[in-house]
């Protein structure tokens, strides 16, 4: 079988989802452990070097352009697949099945990622555009000059509620993604025994929970003023 | 439970012909018995409708005790009606209240074309099943049932795999019309057994191919079909026909 056709088969294209969205969830990890800094109570120094660090060793740059690349493949094979699954059923039922058997998030992927792409706007506009593109306020720490990302953060989320209520809401919609993806990635790669599974679909519901709420907890606590 | 009758009002899906547009007509039935059978209500309103000089309405039947797999009515928002591990002919009646509104609607999907009311065409899946689901064998005598020994587990897994009726209700309960419970339960039977592993590599690639051209969509996880399968066929053959497909596509050359 060549490549082409294995992986533009209906199997072949979730395994490409699966793999990307398994990718993504990896760097969730990364990005909410770094981001966790900011509660060092330390003014942002701690986070500000964990930024440095990111935005000036080559690895994370490398990798940088892997994780866009596959925000990129997940998003656009995944419209795809909704696309032609819904036109695999060009005359729809009167009564519809609803919930009778399956989870509402489940079946609404393609509109919770739909709006995790227009959360992601709005977020790479808040922080990666001015931290790599349009140039970030500097500030001095221990002497050395670095970019001021939490002050950043700070003019972001203090003061604007409302920014603060798309934040949550997008961290909602990942949760609702997650609560689905997380298990199902691993089906679709083929995992059938009963012990992973188990496993896997706890740390699902665990990862799915925990991961979105510490990422809440960032710019509401940054609007509060919990952190100091 | 206590015997009863009941008057009901049905909104079936009448469809001259493929080429039709179609559309609900709505009848009274009355005098239903609490034991009648969900099929056997049909017959009833069909002898009406005969008597009354009207078209019966066209539906899928056979064995009428849940083996066959032609039963294929999608009732109030339901593949085979409310009652879990079911087919629409052991559906019964006493599954309703006097005065209740049924709405019957034939399996919706484009892989399914209707042919007339509620019969729909399945034969994409006799395609999926000649592209791949059987074994070769010599014929001659019968082989002595032990003369291959397999593990009981094993054998129980395939067994459970291999009780799908392929009547389709996976893909009219399947938001993308996906046949994946399906061709999953065909893949797994034989992929368990020593009998299919000859082919097994080429059977879940020439399968799932088939499936793809027949315009059946791709699988999300989401479990409607495991839910309303008459037989309980579970979503873990899925996973096991992605891993099969996989292996395969990764590994054969041709």
């Amino acid at each position: 079988m060549k490549w082409s056709e294995l992986f533009t088969s209906s199997v072949g294209k979730k395994w490409i989802m699966g793999l990307t969205g398994i990718f993504l969830i990896l760097f969730l990890v990364v990005h909410v452990g770094l981001n966790a800094c900011i509660f060092a109570m330390d003014g942002g120094v701690m986070f500000n070097k964990a930024a440095h660090f990111m935005g000036s060793n080559a690895v994370p740059r490398i990798l940088e352009i892997g994780l866009f690349a596959g925000i990129l493949l997940h998003m656009i094979q995944g419209w795809s697949l909704e696309m032609s699954n819904r036109a695999a059923r060009k005359k729809g039922y009167a009564v519809a099945m609803g919930s009778k058997g399956s989870k509402w998030y489940s079946r609404s992927m393609g509109l919770l990622g739909t709006l995790l792409f227009l959360f992601l706007v709005m977020h790479i506009s808040h922080f990666w555009v001015p931290s790599r593109i349009t140039g970030l306020d500097p500030v001095r720490i221990e002497g050395k000059e670095y970019h001021n990302l939490y002050g950043e953060m700070l003019q972001v989320f203090q003061g604007n509620l409302a920014v603060v209520i798309l934040y949550v809401l997008g961290c909602l919609a990942l949760a609702w993604h997650l609560l689905h993806g997380f298990q199902s990635a691993f089906r679709t790669l083929g995992l059938t025994n009963g012990r992973y599974i188990l496993l896997v679909e706890s740390a699902g519901v665990l990862f799915s929970v925990l991961i979105p709420l510490a990422f809440a907890l960032m710019p509401v606590s940054m609007y509060m003023g919990w952190i100091k | 439970m206590q015997h009863y009758t009941m008057n009901l009002t049905l909104k079936v899906w009448r469809q001259k012909n493929a080429g039709d547009n179609g559309h609900f007509e709505t009848y009274p039935v009355k005098d239903i018995s609490s034991e009648m059978s969900f099929l056997e209500m049909i017959d009833v309103l069909n002898e009406q409708l005969i008597k009354d000089g009207k078209e019966p309405i066209a539906f899928d039947h056979d064995c009428r005790e849940g083996i066959c797999g032609m039963c294929s009515m999608y009732i109030n928002g339901r593949p085979h009606g409310p009652w879990q591990q079911n087919t629409t002919c052991q559906l019964h009646m006493r599954a309703y209240q006097d005065g209740d509104t049924i709405v019957v609607e034939p399996w919706r999907a484009n892989a399914f074309p209707v042919i007339k009311d509620l019969m729909v065409d399945r034969s994409a899946f006799d395609r999926i099943i000649q592209a791949g689901g059987y074994i070769s064998v010599n014929t001659g005598n019968a082989v002595d049932a032990n003369a291959t020994p397999i593990e009981k587990d094993k054998a129980d897994e395939a067994f459970a795999a291999a009780a799908c009726i392929g009547c389709g209700a996976c893909v009219a309960a399947c938001k993308n019309s996906s046949a994946m419970l399906f061709v999953g339960a065909k893949v797994s039977h034989l992929a368990l057994l020593p009998q299919g592993s000859p082919e097994r590599k080429n059977r879940a690639l020439n399968m799932v191919t088939q499936m793809d051209k027949e315009g059946f969509g791709a699988c999300t996880n989401t479990g409607a079909c495991e839910a309303v399968c008459p037989k309980g066929i579970s979503i873990e053959n899925i996973a096991r026909l992605n891993r099969e497909y996989m292996m395969a596509g990764l590994t054969e050359d041709k």
